[in-house]
């Protein structure tokens, strides 16, 4: 996993609140066995005007001029500004792969769905929830301001803005120390494996049955 | 001791270590796995030189992106079958508990063949990279959804790593009115709550009118937990959940059984256990229920009407409604019962199982397809629902009604196979999720129960289930 630590990047505003992950990232590009090269397919049905299929070279495709990501100001935006509840239903890591490879590090938000939320960690993209009226300003700010940009610090936990204001946001301690080193949580899980062994074989003690 | 609640029993007994944070590593006793979330999980591991750690955990099958007819031609779109193939090839190579391959016939969606088999069991940790994993918590299991990170480390460690939940009790009390079933009573819990309502919380469902339901009934209910919010939903362990388990293929024989019995009757939360929120509903309360909109929260009752965005003074909500209503088609106060449908899809980890096709066929029988309708899918969850339901002569009744009777799969509820809506079409559907293009791109969806489902079939719009003589 790339580890990450501070980035300055430019902002783009998605004011809508449930985006799911249907919407992020379209059933029909699940085919692949892949994890990468879901970019091109993020937001398929609001990006394009066409209807999309797997595998299809997505450079010549007709762009949705009305869709907010398609404008040119919002172009290299490494910083996705949302509303509630984003990343809502499926567990599918399709979508925040979809998200990384379009170039997204950051998702700010004032909540995220449960699943989405653990996802986006797992693949370096780091999810922020900040209060309403924060976020409610982020995007009067950015709207307002042509390569309106943010520099987030997950180290200090901070959220610089052009007009020097900094907003502090939480994040787990825990995966905190695996994003900013870009550690595989497996391999640290694994340094735990006597543990894992030990109860699994009292587990298999007391209750045989579930291991038939 | 103190009073615990079914969460925090299920939780305690699974915790292998615990870090400074609360963050915990769980062990996990049930680990489903199907074509679409696995095969980078597996490449994962072989590319880091892992072995699985405990093959016999895992329960497989192909459901996604398999075909519900013509099963003599094989897996016909080439990308499909590459993952169905990817998944062959992998559960083959590392072995386990049991695999349910394309055409076997115990073959299904992942959340009906696992109980359906014994292999889900009450006291379980049941994880699955499919988010309606929640579906198994109906048996007093801690069931839920990961992303494929996450099946590759438990595929590797046995193990997750979690941050305890808080707990949520919604509480049905009451007896249904006829008519009215598991569907209706999730989608109204969702309609009060929201789908972001359930967000950090382990919601279990308790009071009579959940006691009062089937197995299949209290799946129906859990399954939807995650459109609450909620990765995991359950409900405690009761006469009715171990008579479900006796003699399944997987479920413990002999003294194995009475030991697993007397430790699964202790799975309920103690009189007097405390949760962190509890919603209460009245059963008598809930109507037949029938979303509008994109999003499941987005439900109203089948007598009610479309509603009005003017009338809602949020704006983002605002924007949302209105941007829903036009992407279905609507226009504000619409009676529910005057909009007509295209399809109908009965189906889905949601409403596939024997009692929800009983409930279809009870509607249907001795009435047809309305001549607006292009197209009736009743997909069983399973080829041994499927196997059950011809047995009772429920196929007959579809078929004679001009519905069509396919083979198992996720079919229509996802649109990952070549079953889907054309763009603009609306559906009256039984599965979970009513999400822009989720049944196919530009399709409209309106989730329903199974009786709701087949009487806009047969009427061609939306009924109220209990009219119909």
């Amino acid at each position: 996993m790339k580890p990450f630590t501070i980035l300055d990047g430019l902002v783009a505003p998605l004011d809508r609140a449930n985006v799911d992950t249907d919407a992020i990232i379209p059933k029909q590009f699940l085919k692949s066995i892949k994890r990468s090269g879901f970019g091109p397919n993020a937001f398929d049905e609001w990006r394009y005007l066409d209807v999309g299929q797997p595998g299809q070279d997505c450079s010549g495709r007709p762009l949705n001029p009305d869709f907010v990501l398609n404008q040119p100001r919002y172009q290299g935006a490494q910083i996705l500004l949302t509303r509630d509840n984003f990343g809502c239903g499926s567990s599918r890591e399709h979508a925040p792969w979809a998200l990384e490879d379009y170039g997204f590090r950051v998702l700010i938000g004032p909540s995220f769905a449960d699943i989405f939320y653990n996802n986006s960690f797992k693949n370096g993209l780091l999810p922020i929830r900040l209060t309403a009226v924060e976020v409610d300003e982020l995007f009067a700010q950015c709207e307002a301001n042509e390569g309106y940009r943010l520099v987030v610090d997950l180290a200090a936990q901070t959220i610089t803005r052009p007009d020097g204001k900094t907003l502090h946001f939480e994040v787990d301690p825990f995966r905190k120390e695996c994003l900013l080193n870009g550690w595989d949580d497996i391999g640290l899980t694994l340094r735990h494996a006597d543990e894992i062994r030990a109860f699994e074989a009292k587990r298999r003690a007391e209750h045989p049955y579930y291991f038939a | 001791m103190e009073a615990q609640t079914l969460y925090e029993k299920l939780w305690s007994s699974h915790v292998v270590r615990e870090e400074a944070d609360g963050t915990a590593l769980i062990y996990i006793d049930r680990h489903l796995v199907h074509e679409v979330t696995s095969p980078q999980a597996f490449e994962g591991l072989k590319l880091a030189g892992r072995k699985p750690w405990r093959t016999s955990s895992i329960v497989a099958t192909a459901d996604h992106n398999t075909p519900t007819d013509h099963w003599e031609l094989g897996i016909q779109d080439p990308v499909s079958r590459q993952q169905v193939e990817t998944l062959d090839a992998n559960i083959r190579a590392s072995g386990s508990l049991a695999y349910f391959p394309f055409m076997d016939e115990r073959q299904g969606i992942v959340h009906v063949i696992g109980p359906e088999n014994g292999a889900t069991l009450p006291g379980m940790t049941v994880v699955c990279g499919d988010s309606h994993t929640s579906t198994h918590g109906a048996f007093g299991c801690l069931a839920h959804g990961i992303g494929t990170s996450e099946v590759e480390h438990v595929l590797a460690t046995q193990c997750l790593l979690q941050k305890k939940s808080k707990t949520m009790l919604v509480k049905v009390e009451g007896r249904l009115g006829l008519g009215v079933t598991a569907k209706d009573i999730v989608l109204a819990i969702i309609g009060r709550i929201g789908t972001a309502g359930g967000t950090g919380y382990a919601i279990e469902f308790g009071g009579s009118a959940i006691r009062a339901l089937s197995m299949e009934g209290r799946m129906t209910i859990c399954n939807m937990a995650i459109e609450a919010g909620a990765r995991a939903g359950m409900v405690g362990v009761d006469e009715t959940t171990i008579a479900y388990l006796k003699d399944r293929p997987f479920s413990p024989e002999d003294e194995a059984w009475d030991r697993a019995v007397a430790y699964w009757r202790t799975l309920r939360s103690d009189d007097g256990a405390q949760f962190d929120k509890v919603v209460e509903l009245s059963a008598e309360e809930i109507q037949p229920q029938v979303t509008w909109g994109t999003s499941p929260e987005m439900v109203t009752t089948v007598d009610g009407r479309v509603p009005d965005p003017a009338a809602v003074t949020d704006p983002v909500r605002r924007e949302g409604m209105a941007r829903a209503l036009k992407y279905m088609g609507l226009e504000p106060n619409t009676p529910i019962t005057e909009i007509a449908v295209d399809q109908v899809f009965i189906g889905s980890c949601t409403n596939s199982r024997i009692e929800d096709l009983r409930e279809a066929a009870a509607v249907t029988k001795g009435r047809t397809k309305a001549a607006n309708v292009r197209r009736v899918l009743v997909v069983p969850g399973s080829g041994l629902v499927k196997r059950q339901a011809e047995r009772e002569g429920l196929h007959e009744i579809f078929l004679a009604a001009g519905f069509e009777w396919r083979e198992p799969g996720c079919s229509m509820c996802l649109a990952m196979n070549a079953d889907r809506l054309e763009p603009g079409e609306r559906c009256a559907s039984t599965s979970n999720r009513n999400f822009e293009g989720r049944q196919g791109a530009g399709g409209r969806t309106h989730l329903v129960s199974p009786a709701m489902a087949a009487a806009a079939a047969v009427t061609g719009h939306f009924v109220d289930v209990r009219t119909l003589d």
